[in-house]
């Protein structure tokens, strides 16, 4: 196809674009009764939803229904009735010893890394508050948010990068290990300790969202709450715990699962810093080597199938705690 | 009025939803063309391209692994094409290839033409997605006038020709250091034997004699394999390769242990790598473009890569015989099956039969391409099994020494064996399990593995 062609095709569907939402306007817009706005306002949803249903709902659908099929290695022309598996595929997730690596690897992510990150934040937080140099601080723990996950990913795989003692060193830690006068460490390669290492990235990215969310809610705490505390003779590490804390709660719990749910999807980190060797590959990386590097789409699916469960719950947490924040 | 104008609306919409679908692909064999009088018509380079048509204002999308530097010398090689015929052509190297050319082609958002290192992985293409569209007839009579039997099969799939080979590589090269053996009176090796002695002696003045890198993003493990490949056809033969490849015996059969064992004696000896870089586990952390960067440094004095390493030398490194760098064939290991040649190739496979992709297809399989490239690249690291190509238009000493190995009838070739097998062992666990043999897995287990991974 010549960029002509697209040119055209690009301007057929805009103009179908205006030309639909016009065919809705004139067709509705006579209709005056009460029946006839909620005839109007499903009108001006329906395009939305069609749209949700073919690009969101039927994928998923098909994906759930691909996961209970054999390793479909035809994968584009269809599954096939007699290819039909059943829970094979779940199976072979929680007793293939890979595979449950894989498992035990996005456990210890979902763990640490939102505890992690939440804590450095809020640690973070109430200690600049109010400080001289508050808005200083802030930037410079905020400033990672601004990189994607990919290029975090490339800049601590030099951070990380190895080579044997007695050669110069490429890797900043390494570097320092050796200024020390200890031996250079493989941190990319020795497992299990790799895995914490690319949670470090993923915190260092994270980490500046939470403080900054974090500080908004502490700045909030009303002032006569905190006058009454002090009045009591509460102070320091008490104040923190009895009056801080319970009192940015509703932030925390969404700080939490948002990172949470972030991390159930971690793909660009494994990806960009081990490829997923070594014993560092997390479920959202072995749905993709899966599918389209072993042309497993079967054992994909249902891998996808399992982040989509495991995320439900938190999402639908998440969302409630948002409501209540907003509520308040 | 307002009523009328309204039908008329539905109408226009319907009517643009039917231009939006688009036609139907046609069969292909006899070539497509766009009518009118090409540009280069008259000129005698464009003899083949002339009945394909104009084609101004047309591009064709090109989708490769083959990245800087080497792309640049690709994307020069492509302007006679685009004098002859008036047409464009858009080039997207990603190292990242083999995998986002799957998602590409499910999505609906394949390129008109991918450059595909695997035979394998192309079958599987073929069988699987039907997206490929069989080469056209002018192809398929290049392809039978400049290659040989042997490379149209790579290139088939179930008796019909998709993809015609593009470019071609010798695997079976150690690179080394003229200078540096002048200097310390060692010898090329003339057989195995002589190499692994050369290796303790080198290892012997406290110098590590190997280097590698295997490291390569998404493909991480992929050189390991042609190792393993390259030993196995001194140890076994290209007869008991062949029944490997197409899995007649088991992934982890004798042979193979023994072919893995073997380059275990040089990978996996901390005597001998990773010379300039650290130790064994390095070998899988270090960039496969880096990891014979150290013979420049003295640091390493051998580094088993294929011939298109030789793009990898930083400008300035004299790629000659008595020059900074150059390569052996890789000696034979005992006389039974002497010294098989280990290579590879892309082949040019179209997902549009457009009449601009039909002609880029027969212009890059024909004679013509294959010496316009072979000028157009300035260093070395390219050369190509067509056998029009004209050797004395290689400018590197390693090119002209491929292309004579390529294009003599007596070498006994075979190609990649991991290119030839299913995607998912190929292109999947072979190259993950070999990665982790090299960070310490035993060769039991690593073929085990993959011979469990075998599609069934």
């Amino acid at each position: 196809m010549s960029t002509s062609d697209k040119l055209i095709q690009m301007v057929i569907a805009v103009v179908l674009f205006f030309a639909v939402m016009t065919v809705i306007l004139l067709v509705t817009q006579r209709l005056r009764s009460r029946s006839g706005e909620r005839i109007q306002a499903a009108a001006f949803v329906a395009p939305a939803l069609i749209l949700i249903t073919i690009g969101l709902l039927y994928p998923a659908i098909r994906t759930i229904y691909q996961s209970f099929f054999g390793n479909a290695y035809e994968p584009i022309v269809g599954m096939n009735p007699n290819n039909f598996d059943g829970f094979d595929n779940y199976v072979q997730i929680f007793t293939d010893s890979g595979l449950l690596k894989v498992l035990r690897n996005t456990a210890i992510w979902v763990i640490l890394t939102p505890i992690l990150a939440t804590g450095i934040g809020l640690v973070y937080a109430v200690l600049v508050d109010r400080s001289r140099f508050e808005k200083f601080a802030k930037a410079l723990i905020f400033l990672p948010m601004a990189i994607s996950l990919v290029g975090a990913s490339i800049i601590w795989k030099f951070v990380y990068d190895y080579k044997a003692t007695e050669q110069d060193q490429l890797g900043v830690l390494n570097a320092l290990l050796k200024l020390v006068g200890v031996d250079t460490y493989r941190f990319l390669l020795t497992e299990p300790w790799n895995t914490f290492f690319l949670i470090v990235i993923m915190v260092w990215v994270q980490a500046g969202f939470a403080m900054t969310v974090l500080s908004a809610a502490i700045k909030a705490i009303p002032d006569d709450i905190i006058e009454a505390a002090r009045l009591d003779g509460v102070g320091g590490l008490r104040m923190f715990r009895y009056i801080t804390v319970p009192s940015i709660r509703p932030s925390l719990i969404v700080v939490l699962t948002t990172i949470s749910i972030t991390t159930l999807k971690v793909f660009d980190i494994v990806r960009t810093a081990t490829g997923g060797q070594f014993g560092t590959s997390v479920l959202a990386n072995e749905f993709y080597v899966q599918s389209f590097r072993s042309f497993d789409f079967a054992l994909g699916a249902a891998l996808a199938v399992l982040i989509f469960i495991l995320v439900t719950p938190i999402v639908i947490y998440n969302v409630r705690q948002m409501r209540r924040l907003e509520a308040r | 009025m307002r009523s009328r104008r309204t039908r008329l609306g539905v109408a226009t919409v319907a009517v643009a939803g039917l231009v939006l679908a688009g036609c139907a692909a046609e069969e292909s064999g006899e070539p497509q063309t766009a009518g009118g009088e090409a540009p280069g018509a008259g000129q005698p380079e464009c003899e083949q391209l002339e009945q394909f048509g104009d084609l101004s204002g047309r591009s064709v999308s090109v989708y490769t692994s083959i990245i800087e530097p080497e792309s640049d010398a690709h994307k020069a090689s492509y302007e006679v094409f685009e004098e002859c015929t008036g047409a464009t052509v858009e080039y997207e190297g990603s190292s990242e290839f083999e995998a986002q050319l799957v998602v590409r082609v499910q999505g609906g958002n394949a390129p008109d033409i991918a450059y595909i290192p695997q035979p394998g992985l192309l079958a599987t293409l073929v069988r699987d997605t039907g997206e490929i569209v069989a080469a056209p007839d002018p192809v398929s009579d290049n392809v039978d006038e400049f290659f040989g039997e042997d490379w149209r099969l790579y290139g088939t799939v179930d008796d019909t020709l998709y993809a015609a080979p593009l470019g071609a590589n010798v695997k079976s090269f150690v690179w080394y250091s003229p200078k540096k053996f002048q200097q310390e009176g060692w010898e090329v090796p003339e057989t195995w034997d002589d190499m692994i002695a050369l290796s303790d002696q080198i290892a012997q003045s406290g110098m590590k004699p190997w280097c590698a890198g295997i490291e390569s993003g998404d493909a991480t493990g992929w050189p390991t394999t042609d190792w393993l490949e390259d030993v196995m056809l001194r140890t076994a033969g290209a007869d008991t390769y062949d029944q490997w490849v197409n899995h007649e015996i088991p992934f982890d059969d004798p042979a193979v242990v023994e072919a893995l064992d073997q380059v275990g004696e040089i990978l996996k000896n901390p005597d001998y790598v990773n010379g300039g870089i650290g130790d064994v586990k390095s070998i899988a952390t270090t960039a496969f473009q880096e990891g014979g960067l150290p013979i420049l440094d003295n640091e390493c004095a051998l580094h088993r890569q294929a011939s298109f390493y030789a793009a990898q030398w930083p400008e300035g490194t004299e790629v000659a015989e008595n020059g900074d760098v150059f390569a052996f064939y890789l000696p034979p290991i005992g006389e039974e099956f002497g010294n098989p040649v280990l290579g590879g190739g892309e082949f040019v496979a179209a997902f549009s039969d457009e009449p601009e992709v039909q002609a880029f297809q027969t212009y890059l399989s024909s004679d013509i391409w294959a010496n316009e490239k072979a000028k157009a690249t300035p260093g070395s690291g390219w050369v190509s099994a067509n056998t029009a190509l004209e050797i004395s238009n290689l400018n590197s000493p390693i090119d002209q020494l491929s292309a004579e190995i390529l294009q003599d009838p007596e070498a006994v070739f075979r190609f990649d064996g991991s290119d030839l097998m299913p995607a998912a062992v190929g292109s999947g666990s072979m190259w993950t399990e070999m990665t982790k043999w090299i960070t310490g897995q035993d060769t039991e287990t690593t073929l085990a593995n993959l011979e469990s991974s075998w599609p069934s």
